[in-house]
């Protein structure tokens, strides 16, 4: 375990998030002899979709498939590569001069870094349904993690809710689990897949149609799976009841578990913060940020990489991780051999293609992701989307405004689960695009530090002349 | 709500004083769901129950006090021997 005070002052390259961009590019950048640092926030490496790569106490390996275990050659390489990994290291800042804010075990330092890459993946979309604070009610994510990182899996009776391939992979690997799942209600619209249809073709030519028709016969076979236009959870204090519309009929279903999910989008919150232009993307409804061929951000010297550059995958992440080190390898250290580029841009393309079609078929109902009257929209403040969209009326126009009249986004989480939602909210009732809206400003610190952790950065003498006559 | 696939339980926690059993690798978050504890907090706007919810850092709904230190994400602390959990209620009390 590296603490705090065990960091070096200054590293040629600092890699934020330990997924699979994070870990590629870790591992090229220091093979290549630059001197890099790996900060994660979790306890382990892998991201969310190697969760517990180095530690899953799953050693049945049909349980998670081996698109998981690919991860383990990821880890294993970095962790050869002599790049220094972190764990249990939260990034609070990251500015223009490459000055990294980091906390460890309530110690803070500042590190500089000569190039910076942003690998801090994706979350999932928020799905604001009534009901989703409940206790019982999670994502399907969260119990991929626990099921990853714990060996933990559902005991009640669980419905899963939403749509998306992580969805299908989730029941798949419940069911190798031994989990009896009582029901997939699936939200997303058919009329969607005649907008696919142009994207088929590619699509048909990439993995992923195999696995992915492979998954849902799988699950199909063993859970009802019932395509509904309307849901909610309900119950005092905890879950009790999913309730649902389908072919224009109410249902009920008893359950202990809902898990929910309708997509992954970039975590946006410390490229935001750091000043990376980001635009929003009308086929992946989210905001991605601006950048160059190799990753580059509008900030000289900060890529970003992986899913944080709008949502591909796992094994495009790997790949993006590289072409982001291997520029930062060029800018910094032009003598060292790297892969050739080019090589690495087609293995992308070729991890790439495809995602069109996933984009356009799961593309989420606009009901599930335009919440109205008192469902919750912010879970922090507890606000609802009758709130959001009256204030939207008055004449608030965007999403900072809407934090003076309700502090939608200003609890703890910052925004990351109701930023899109006020946005797509705002939008419709001004009756113009998300894109025109915009997203929360968001500003250092990216996660709540304590006061006492700010203390504990080293003083200098800069710093003391400051303050002392 | 959970239970473990087959690791039995080593490392030794407590709870609001209870002493919940824990597997070594576990966060916080992921013993109170193994321990069937069904929330972790109550929000400081109404008041109301929250557990985990993204288990991945970016939620907030699983603050707990650690070791009489508030406002910690369980889910991204790992579960110590011996280690003193609290639900939370409301806000973070001043102090802790």
């Amino acid at each position: 375990m590296i603490a705090a005070a065990d960091l070096s002052p200054a590293y040629d390259l600092i890699v934020i998030g330990g997924g699979p961009a994070g870990l590629a590019a870790a591992s090229l950048a220091a093979r290549a002899g630059l001197s890099t640092v790996l900060f994660d926030e979790n306890p382990g490496v892998g991201g969310q979709i190697y969760r517990g790569i180095t530690s899953t106490p799953v050693k049945n390996g049909t349980v998670l498939g081996e698109d998981y275990w690919a991860g383990a050659a990821l880890a294993s390489e970095a962790k050869a590569s002599g790049a220094s990994i972190v764990n249990g290291a939260t990034v609070w800042t990251l500015d223009p001069s490459l000055a990294v804010g980091i906390s460890i075990a309530g110690k803070a330092r500042l590190v500089q870094a000569g190039r910076v890459i942003i690998a801090t993946g994706a979350l999932e979309r928020p799905f604001p349904i009534p009901g989703w604070t409940l206790p019982g009610v999670m994502t399907a994510g969260a119990a991929q993690t626990t099921l990853k990182a714990q060996g933990l899996v559902p005991s009640g009776r669980t419905v899963l809710a939403g749509c998306g391939p992580l969805l299908w992979l989730l029941a798949a690997q419940l069911l190798r689990a031994g989990v009896k799942i009582e029901a997939m209600l699936e939200t997303s619209s058919r009329r969607n897949w005649l907008r696919a249809l142009p994207h088929l073709p590619d699509f048909l030519l990439s993995p992923y149609w195999r696995k992915g028709l492979g998954l849902m016969r799988e699950v199909k076979a063993a859970v009802p799976v019932i395509p509904v236009q309307k849901l909610a959870a309900t119950g005092a204090g905890k879950l009790k009841e999913v309730v649902y519309v389908s072919g224009g009929s109410e249902r009920r279903l008893l359950a202990d578990l809902l898990l929910l999910h309708h997509g992954v989008v970039p975590n946006v919150n410390l490229a935001m913060a750091a000043g990376a232009a980001h635009r929003w993307n009308e086929r992946q409804l989210c905001f991605v940020p601006e950048l160059d061929d190799d990753f580059g951000s509008s900030v000289p010297g900060i890529a970003i990489a992986g899913d944080g550059a709008g949502i591909a995958g796992g094994t495009a992440a790997a790949e993006r991780g590289r072409i982001a080190a291997i520029a930062a390898v060029r800018a910094l250290k032009p003598e060292a051999s790297v892969p050739a580029p080019q090589v690495v841009r087609q293995k992308l393309a070729r991890e790439e293609m495809g995602r069109a079609f996933l984009d356009v078929i799961y593309r989420p109902s606009d009901s599930f992701r335009r919440p109205e009257g008192d469902t919750i929209v912010c879970r922090c403040e507890e606000v609802t989307a009758q709130q959001v969209r009256a204030t939207a009326d008055m004449g608030c126009e965007g999403p900072n405004q809407m934090k003076a009249f309700l502090r939608s986004g200003m609890g703890p989480c910052q925004g990351r689960l109701c930023g899109l939602t006020v946005t797509e909210l705002i939008a419709e009732q001004r009756r113009v695009s998300p894109a025109e809206v915009g997203y929360y400003r968001l500003r250092p610190p990216v996660k709540p530090i304590t006061l006492a952790e700010l203390a504990s950065l080293p003083i200098g003498e800069a710093e003391r002349k400051a303050v002392e006559r | 709500m959970f239970k473990r696939l087959h690791d039995t339980p080593t490392v030794t926690i407590k709870v609001n004083g209870q002493t919940v059993r824990a597997r070594s690798g576990d966060t916080v978050a992921a013993a109170l769901l193994a321990a069937g504890i069904d929330h972790c907090r109550t929000t400081p706007v109404t008041g109301a129950p929250r557990a985990p919810y993204c288990l991945m850092g970016v939620c907030f709904d699983c603050l707990v006090t650690i070791d009489g230190i508030g406002n910690r994400q369980g889910c991204l602390v790992p579960v110590r021997e011996g280690m003193e959990v609290a639900t939370q209620v409301g806000k973070r009390e001043a102090g802790r």
